[in-house]
């Protein structure tokens, strides 16, 4: 293990956090808790997107950091923070799989991933090549807490979740996109999180209930 | 370039039908502007057209290449004789329309004057442009507009629930047809991406693709053209359109869709296979028997016509078979008598069929009625009508001295020859088909005599009949114009084939021309004199001295006067003039002796109905083998997806969640 960097070994540590977050937002019944989750998961990224710019002397994953910091680990959850206290929805979170069940598939997603990434990451020449599983695997862990959930505010979370694993499989992969895209991603996610709080209150409003299955009736029949 | 070529000529009568349609839309509420100066001008410019055309006929093919259209893909046109043939016909056809039209138009009926007059002249300038296409592309977006501006007429009167059904109908069977088109071309092509009609030419097909695009074409042209089984549209459209509409299409568009195939298979295909013209042949006949057999047993006027139609298409189609036959086996003087005939017919159907199909419209105008059973006795009320329709329907029957004859006739003398085929089984089996012509020509009288008997001649059946009065000036003046065209085509047969000698040259190197022109312009003798031959004039001084020498004899010989008493009673007490023979019962025998064609629902009164009555209702089988199944699977299979719309958030996601998953195991690098 000598011959790994501490960089390296730092970024995987950090990685696998984020992996651990996954899991742990997967398993979480409580809605303040997920979102703290989702804040550490944030943060974490925040660091591991910080070694990359260290090591590689790259500007612009400096302010990527800062980005990342400052919006998924500050400002996105007290945003929720307020929502939840707002909407006063802080009670369990119903799951529509039961949790294990949930976690085994997790798992298997996990291999899938590590399986799928493999070959790209091969050809990939950057320091943080390993991570691209982790990141394939977070995005997979939090599309399927989207799934499995059925209320509104953990389906948001699951969102932004995704997110922070695509931008984890960008940094690990090449080093992080453009500035330009990365601000823009940015601001999408912050003004996505807006619109998605108005919907809250439009559908509580409605259905007295953020349960999503309460949509159901808006199909074509 | 200082000379002006005809189809730059052409290019600006085509702007010109334009300009004069958005001139319309300029005082959409207009009518007397409109009508009274727009449709004259537009026919004016159809007369243009119909001139230029004809002096193109001797001419050289013509090119050019219009800068429209998308960037490195200009539409390309071009005018050879096969084109001039269809557009001297869209030419003067259209004059005899458009004045019509100037005095058919009224306010409240539908849509807006401006507006149909925009559609109007859209519809015809669209038609040139098919007929002046030269590169698939054109030709889609001309036919598509075709399709469009047309749909728009016929849902003209859009209150009615039925004419939205039947407008509906056709653009939904007008676009599967151009899908097929579309096909057809893209597999002339073979893979090269040329697009333009030189460079479909210019391509070698294996027989396997050649049949492929042959047959996409009769599909996709057929859908147009009202060939079985993708025909339906048309007895619902030609009734639902305003009368000049439905004569424009039935006249002038279904005869696109027989250019566009006789521009496939015997253009851009090259050498035809032999058994191209067994199908051809083989659906054109089942079309002309179907469609004589269904005119027969209507009530409706413009619906009777309209199956008319589809029998007149289909003895066209005949005709295209029998060429395709005689070509593939290098019979190039009888493949010239056919396609001579095939020309012939569209001329002279277009001719015919607007006639009537405006004549129809008079009627409906006088007495608001399109119901045979409700009509009767007009010729003493509309002469000028009843007389100029008699013209139309002498012409439709094949009778001499008129145009359907003359087409007919060289049909047969076409079939007449088809022993000669050095094909075992050809030579035996199509003569057959001249025989089931024959039956065909016989019903289509039959189905005429009901036509005019009903409508014009005996009694009035309906005492609001007495108040119908005579078509105006424009009206009359279009439905002369068209007799003209009849009498002309019927008269002078050798003259015609001369001038489109040129085309059927052009298409198989040989012609009727000169044989014809050593003859004289009286007489026709397709093959040799001999054999046989025709003279039309004679025909003509035989039957007006016939009549005019039979009533000069029978006034000589009775009192010379005209008195009118009733009729024998039968012994019954009442008598009106609803005891008539009606349309139904008129053709009762048809429909029993043919009663395996028919889909028919009856209801018979009883003896003891408080308030009996009759009906009979003839359905197609075609829409309830064909159609029902294929809209009921349709809607099967939609209800089926609709499933995948549960409503579930959480199941949706599952759809990208697994699509994802399935993606990333698939598509490994």
């Amino acid at each position: 293990m000598s011959s790994v960097p501490l960089s390296a070994q730092l970024i995987n540590l950090f990685a696998s956090v984020i992996l651990l977050m996954a899991f742990a937002m997967l398993a979480q019944r409580r809605v303040l808790p997920l979102i703290n989750l989702f804040a550490i998961q944030g943060a974490v990224l925040a660091a591991s997107t910080g070694v990359v710019a260290v090591t590689t002397h790259q500007a612009h994953l400096y302010w990527s950091a800062g980005l990342t910091l400052a919006l998924k680990a500050l400002l996105l959850p007290w945003i929720l923070h307020r929502l939840v206290r707002r909407l006063n929805v802080k009670w369990d979170v119903e799951s529509l799989i039961n949790i294990p069940t949930t976690m085994i598939v997790g798992i298997v997603l996990v291999v899938v991933a590590f399986n799928v990434a493999l070959p790209i990451s091969q050809l990939s020449s950057t320091i943080s090549r390993g991570t691209l599983g982790i990141a394939l695997a977070s995005v997979m862990l939090a599309f399927l807490m989207m799934i499995t959930r059925s209320k509104a505010i953990p389906q948001v979370v699951g969102f932004l979740a995704m997110e922070n694993g695509l931008f984890l499989a960008a940094t690990s992969a090449t080093y992080g996109m453009p500035m330009v895209v990365e601000l823009g991603i940015a601001l999408d996610v912050l003004v996505g999180a807006i619109i998605l709080g108005v919907f809250f209150f439009q559908i509580r409003e409605q259905f007295d209930s953020l349960d999503i299955r309460h949509l159901e009736r808006l199909k074509d029949s | 370039m200082t000379q002006l070529l005809a189809i730059d000529a052409l290019l600006i009568a085509a702007c010109a039908w334009l300009a004069v349609g958005l001139a319309g839309l300029a005082a959409p509420r207009n009518l007397r502007f409109i009508s009274k100066t727009l449709f004259p001008v537009g026919a004016l410019v159809g007369l243009g057209v119909g001139l230029l055309a004809l002096f193109s006929l001797g001419q050289r093919p013509e090119t050019a290449v219009l800068a429209i259209g998308l960037p490195d893909l200009p539409f390309h046109l071009r005018l050879d004789k096969l084109t001039a043939v269809f557009v001297m016909l869209l030419g003067f056809v259209s004059v005899g329309i458009s004045i019509y039209a100037a005095g058919y138009f009224r306010k409240g009926e539908g849509t807006a004057p401006g507006l149909l007059c925009l559609e109007y002249h859209v519809f015809l300038a669209s038609m040139l442009m098919v007929l002046l296409a030269d590169d698939a592309y054109a030709f889609m977006v001309a036919w598509e507009c075709m399709a469009l501006s047309s749909f728009f007429l016929v849902t003209t009167d859009n209150r009615h629930a039925e004419i939205r059904r039947a407008g509906y109908l056709y653009l939904l069977i007008a676009h599967l047809g151009a899908i097929a088109i579309l096909l057809s071309f893209g597999v002339m092509t073979s893979g090269s991406g040329d697009y333009s009609f030189a460079g479909m030419r210019a391509q070698e097909l294996s027989p396997f693709w050649a049949s492929v695009a042959y047959l996409l074409a009769l599909v996709g042209f057929g859908a147009k053209a009202g060939l079985l089984p993708v025909h339906v549209w048309l007895p619902e459209a030609h009734p639902a359109a305003p009368s000049p509409v439905s004569a424009m299409m039935s006249g002038v568009m279904l005869k696109t869709a027989i250019y566009g195939l006789l521009r496939v298979s015997f253009d851009l295909l090259g050498t035809p296979l032999w058994w191209w013209g067994v199908v051809a042949l083989a659906v054109g006949l089942a079309t002309a028997l179907f469609g004589v057999l269904y005119s027969t047993v209507q009530s409706d006027m413009k619906r009777l016509l309209a199956y008319s139609s589809i029998e007149n298409i289909g003895l066209i189609v005949v005709g295209i078979g029998l060429t395709l036959i005689f070509h593939a086996y290098k019979m190039e003087g009888l493949a010239a008598l056919a396609l001579t005939a095939v020309f012939y017919h569209c001329l002279s159907h277009a001719g015919f069929k607007s006639l009537l199909f405006l004549a129809t419209g008079s009627v409906l105008h006088a007495t608001k009625e399109r119901s045979l059973g409700k009509l009767g006795g007009l010729i003493h009320r509309m002469p000028w009508v009843a007389w100029l329709a008699l013209v139309g329907v002498i012409a439709s029957t094949g009778l001499p001295p008129l145009s359907g004859f003359v087409s007919e006739w060289l049909l047969l003398q076409g079939f007449l020859f088809s022993p000669g085929l050095p094909h075992p089984w050809l030579n035996m089996v199509v003569p057959i088909a001249a025989a089931v012509i024959a039956l065909v020509a016989a019903l289509a009288g039959f189905a005429m005599v009901k036509f005019y008997g009903i409508i014009f001649l005996g009694q009035m059946r309906e005492e609001n009949l007495k108040e119908a009065h005579d078509a105006g000036p424009w009206e009359k003046a279009g439905l002369v114009w068209l007799a003209l065209i009849g009498f002309l085509l019927g008269l002078f047969p050798s003259s015609v084939i001369g001038v489109i000698d040129g085309a059927t040259k052009q298409m198989l190197g040989a012609g009727l021309g000169e044989r014809v022109r050593e003859q004289g312009w009286w007489m026709l003798a397709p093959i040799s004199a001999e054999r046989a031959s025709y003279e039309p004039l004679i025909f003509l001084v035989t039957i007006v001295l016939s009549v005019y020498l039979g009533k000069q004899i029978v006034r000589r010989l009775y009192h010379g006067r005209v008195r009118r008493s009733p009729a024998w009673d039968c012994g019954y007490v009442f008598q009106s003039s609803r005891a008539q023979d009606t349309a139904e019962g008129f053709s009762q025998p048809i429909r029993r002796i043919f009663e395996p064609a028919f889909r028919m629902d009856r209801h018979f009164p009883t003896g003891r109905d408080e308030k009996p009555y009759y009906t009979v209702k003839v359905e197609d089988h075609f829409w309830h083998w064909l159609y029902v199944p294929v809209a009921r699977a349709a809607e099967f299979v939609s209800k089926l997806i609709t499933r995948l719309q549960g409503g579930r958030i959480s199941v949706y996601l599952m759809y990208s969640f697994l699509t994802l998953i399935i993606l990333l195991l698939v598509a490994r690098p």
